[in-house]
């Protein structure tokens, strides 16, 4: 191993690993919000959308990552005629796969919370939104939470195929370095390193958390 | 008219020559990746999966490490370690479609055992106790009620890991194997002058393709979840 190599490259994997973390984040962060507004128009069975939502849920759910962000990034310019930004279609892309993720995880939280708790805030006399702002929501999220977590580990993973449209993520890095400088080794050993030094402590904390929760 | 229509969206490519049976070769090869390693998957992962019920610490640690930066690592870098790292550490050539075939089992057999152990996991101890009291040897509680309740189970989800392994295979195009998507690159390419818009059919092809290959068994996975709900 040839550690000079691995000091002098550190800084550029940092910047690639930013970039992997800020386009998940903000992929994730816009999953959560498609999640909570499909999933409750599924809740609420919301005529016409209903079925749009269901769609939506089916495609992405049955397409791979790689050729949704195939077919944003290359295909729809050449009919729009307008080209997007790599970054943009990445989050994009992200998005509408952790979108319906989201949705069938919060979906089943919400399913889960007993009808009585529903009748009882109806009794109360509080209207469709703040049932679900005060008291599905909060009580849907701890039960989906174990999911919520699986879903942005997975999301996280996903970014990996960024490199595809040419983001220069970590993925992009390590390929440049072991074609530019043949330093196959020392490129995937960083590689490794620094994916567990983003993925190790969602994961832990996701567990951490759901034994709080559990107790809670 | 028809034909400009085509041409528009790019489709008109797909219609000249070989290119649609070309584009079926390439989802084909993905398609042999993935069965392979559904494959090899679904048995070792089982195994693996009671294996981890053992009560040996060591063993259970050792197979908990493995499983969880299988699982935790993306598998595009899964597939550069074994593509790249293969060659310039081990001094062995693998070619794409070895090294992808290799991770995906690997990578199949780790999240199969996953659910093969939450499965087992979740029997609750009376069903054993039960089945004791009844006089059932260890192996008759095993065939008789542990195993068909674990099925049930199992099933649903496993049949939807076999979607996620299809879907995942997409990814061999980032190491050089020839599958639909770099088909489609090639087409492209090809048709540059003519078909300026070809990217646009194609990759719109290539999404409903994939769809088509794995929606129905996304269905079959919710129709048995649903049937056999507990």
């Amino acid at each position: 191993m040839n550690w000079a190599f691995i000091a002098k490259y550190l800084p550029v994997y940092e910047e690639a690993a930013w970039l992997t973390v800020k386009t998940g984040t903000a992929g994730i962060l816009l999953s959560v919000i498609i999640g909570i507004i499909c999933a409750a128009v599924l809740y609420y069975r919301v005529p016409i959308l209903r079925c749009l939502v269901s769609a939506y849920v089916e495609i992405s759910r049955n397409t791979p990552l790689l050729v949704q962000l195939f077919f944003i990034y290359y295909g729809i310019p050449k009919v729009t005629g307008i080209k997007t930004d790599a970054f943009v279609c990445g989050i994009a892309g992200l998005a509408f796969l952790g979108g319906s993720y989201m949705c069938e995880t919060f979906r089943s939280g919400i399913e889960a919370v007993e009808p009585i708790q529903e009748e009882s805030a109806k009794a109360l006399g509080l209207n469709r939104f703040q049932i679900m702002r005060y008291v599905l929501l909060p009580q849907a999220f701890s039960i989906s939470f174990p999911g919520v977590v699986a879903n942005v580990i997975f999301l996280m993973k996903e970014t990996s195929v960024f490199s595809a449209i040419s983001l220069m993520d970590l993925m992009f890095t390590a390929k440049d370095l072991i074609g530019v400088f043949y330093k196959t080794k020392e490129s995937l050993f960083l590689l490794v390193v620094f994916y567990l030094i983003i993925l190790l402590p969602i994961s832990l904390l996701g567990s951490f958390l759901e034994r709080r929760l559990r107790h809670g | 008219m028809a034909d400009f229509d085509l041409a528009s969206i790019g489709l008109d490519v797909l219609f000249k020559g070989k290119n649609f049976a070309r584009l079926m070769g390439g989802l084909g090869v993905a398609l042999k990746i993935s069965l392979l390693a559904v494959a090899v998957s679904i048995p070792s992962g089982i195994l693996l999966g009671m294996l981890m019920t053992w009560e040996n610490k060591v063993l259970r640690f050792l197979l908990r490490a493995y499983l969880e930066f299988i699982r935790i690592m993306p598998q595009l870098v899964l597939l550069f370690i074994v593509f790249f790292g293969s060659t310039k550490i081990m001094k062995l050539h693998v070619s794409g479609e070895m090294a992808s075939i290799i991770v995906f089992s690997l990578w199949g057999t780790a999240e199969m055992a996953d659910l093969v152990r939450g499965a087992l996991a979740s029997i609750p101890k009376h069903q054993y106790e039960s089945a004791a009291a009844l006089g059932l040897t260890r192996t008759q509680t095993f065939i008789h009620v542990i195993l068909p309740q674990t099925v049930r189970r199992l099933l649903p989800i496993s049949i939807n890991l076999i979607t996620r392994m299809v879907k995942t295979t997409s990814l061999v195009l980032m190491i050089g194997v020839v599958e639909v998507l770099k088909v489609a690159q090639q087409i492209i390419e090809a048709n540059r002058a003519t078909s300026p818009n070809a990217a646009f059919g194609l990759y719109l092809v290539i999404f409903i393709l994939y769809f088509l290959a794995c929606w129905p068994i996304s269905l079959l996975a919710k129709y048995l979840e649903r049937k056999w709900k507990v």
